[in-house]
């Protein structure tokens, strides 16, 4: 069983945004960069199904500039056995379509049997990277994915709908399939783990030696959102607070 | 413009988002086309011959009766190819979600996800947890949309009559490689939290179980139905069914009172449609105050007692 998982490395929560000169994307000099968390569920999870299996091989993918080599070598510090880093040097693609076709380009050849892929990513949060890529390479696909059930050729998901709904699902491999956040619980590494990554292999593609076809949607302009909403503070003591709600739903919004 | 509108239903209704596309394609073109596409869409399909919109195709296929994405997706691509229209729209649904990618791979059109708004063909998306905004464009002349709930509103419909038409898709077994089974609910409620007129909704800041009669209670005095933001589903303290948010309900009552919700933005994305907003919270910076009418800061189980009082004596 050979599973890819794709990480991006992404601002962590914490991190500053300043907008840069051009006003198109975040300053990347001073961000501090984390691996994107759903896709830390959709890497766990490989490793959960080959250790369940007892064998097979993990590959971390990420594309971006050197940074993402941190968050391929902490997947492999977690335990998967190789990683593929994606080289970006100047300009960081947004566009999802030429993302999956590098994507698609560079994994090919290696014949994957399941690739997984975090809900979306906390940046562009576009959400579809795993499911383009499982069409383009002709793949089952199947999304928001809270349980696996793996067997010999196929493998059964439980997938999450809207609004308490739940669906089981079974698709041939090989299949690309996209991890809802929380099914899981992400390990740490171990020392052992993390002295064990030093030597594992990651390979380096160049994003010049893949073939996408021509880019077609962009990120323009990015800005602070304005606040729309006037907000009435109700302070004051306990009893001046429930009056006033008291009065909001009977006089303003009018409800009892 | 020419737009076709990719419509959702399930349990023999509309989706609430799907009414806010049709909307949306109002605003943005003269031509729309409404695609339902399954079995058990009679009232759906009544629903949309009562808009202000070009027609309704219907497709019923046996291997579509209910959603599955591989199917859909290949129904989806054939009515652009058939169609061409300018614009496909569709709710950001988790539906949407699952098929519209394959879509946008087969036929090598951009999807252009999660719009909260457009102005002057700028499309503009939350990035960064919802904290910076992006203006996105596409070179293309056709591309495909969604919309986040309440980017518009359902009371903006416009209303008329059109007919419908079925579309015959070719499709057979091959395509459908994944099989999938029917929907279940893991508690069963009759809560219907979408037609609320308000809702008291419950977040972390309620601390503990047990304080969780205080929502009920509150909703009792006020008429409101109980609804909860994720952490409490996932602590096992409130049923399921009653979660709010990208992955419950997508709601939009007159009054949504919300105690302890900090605001995150797969919350925020279910109820931000809501008329009113009035927040209970802790935190003078929660996120949930950006968006609320009426911002109270302070400790939701001094206050709701208080005001429970308050409401029993009048």
């Amino acid at each position: 069983m050979k599973i890819a998982v794709l990480v991006k490395q992404v601002p962590g929560s914490e991190s500053s945004l300043p907008i840069n000169e051009s006003n198109d994307w975040i300053d990347e000099s001073s961000i501090t960069y984390v691996m994107n968390p759903p896709d830390n569920f959709a890497l766990e999870e490989a490793l959960i199904i080959k250790e369940k299996i007892g064998s097979g091989e993990v590959v971390v993918v990420s594309m971006g500039p050197s940074r993402v080599q941190k968050v391929i070598r902490e997947g492999l510090a977690k335990g998967a056995d190789r990683g593929i880093h994606i080289q970006e040097d100047e300009f960081i693609e947004t566009d999802p379509l030429v993302i999956s076709e590098r994507f698609t380009d560079a994994l090919k050849s290696e014949n994957f049997d399941l690739i997984l892929t975090g809900l979306q990513s906390d940046d562009t949060g576009m959400g579809q990277t795993g499911i383009l890529i499982g069409e383009m390479l002709g793949l089952s696909t199947a999304t928001l994915v809270i349980q696996t059930d793996l067997s010999q050729d196929k493998i059964k998901v439980k997938r999450e709908l809207e609004s308490g709904w739940f669906q089981w699902v079974e698709l041939p491999l090989p299949a690309s399939i996209s991890i809802q956040s929380g099914l899981n619980t992400p390990r740490y590494p171990s020392l052992k783990g993390i002295m064990g990554a030093k030597k594992k292999e990651i390979k380096i593609v160049s994003t010049s030696s893949l073939t996408t076809g021509a880019k077609v949607q962009a990120i323009d302009k990015i800005f602070v959102p304005a606040t729309s909403k006037q907000t009435e503070v109700i302070e004051g003591d306990l009893d001046h607070v429930v009056g006033r709600i008291v009065d909001i739903m009977k006089s303003e919004v009018k409800v009892i | 413009m020419n737009i076709l509108v990719v419509i959702e239903h399930s349990q023999g209704s509309i989706h609430r988002l799907s009414k806010e596309a049709i909307v949306g394609a109002q605003s943005l073109g003269n031509k729309v086309t409404a695609l339902v596409i399954g079995e058990r869409s009679e009232k759906t399909i009544t629903f949309l011959k009562a808009c202000d919109i070009e027609r309704v195709l219907t497709v019923d296929h046996e291997l579509v009766k209910s959603y599955n994405a591989d199917g859909y997706a290949s129904i989806v691509s054939q009515v652009i190819v058939t169609l061409s229209p300018n614009l496909i729209i569709a709710g950001h649904t988790y539906q949407t979600r699952d098929f519209m990618p394959r879509v946008s791979a087969k036929l090598r059109l951009p999807f252009v996800p999660d719009i909260v708004s457009v102005s002057d063909n700028k499309y503009i998306k939350q990035v960064l947890n919802a904290k910076l905004n992006a203006e996105i464009s596409s070179s293309m002349n056709q591309f495909i949309l969604s919309f986040q709930s309440a980017a518009f509103s359902e009371e903006d419909l416009k209303l008329g009559s059109c007919d419908s038409e079925v579309y015959e898709p070719s499709l057979d077994s091959s395509v459908v490689r994944s099989k999938s089974e029917e929907p279940f609910q893991e508690e069963a409620g009759d809560v219907d939290l979408e037609s609320a007129e308000i809702l008291v909704s419950v977040g972390r800041g309620i601390e503990k179980e047990e304080n969780i009669s205080l929502a009920f209670d509150l909703a009792k005095a006020i008429g409101a139905e109980v609804s909860a933001s994720r952490p409490v589903v996932d602590s096992g303290w409130i049923d399921s069914f009653r979660q709010v948010g990208s992955s419950g309900s997508n709601v939009a009552p007159k009054l949504y009172f919300s105690l302890g919700i900090s605001g995150a933005i797969q919350h925020v994305v279910g109820m931000k449609g809501a008329k009113s907003i009035l927040a209970i919270n802790k935190d003078p910076d929660a996120p949930i105050f950006e968006i609320a009418d009426y911002a109270v800061v302070g400790d939701v189980l001094e206050i709701v007692p208080r005001l429970i009082e308050s409401l029993d004596n009048s």
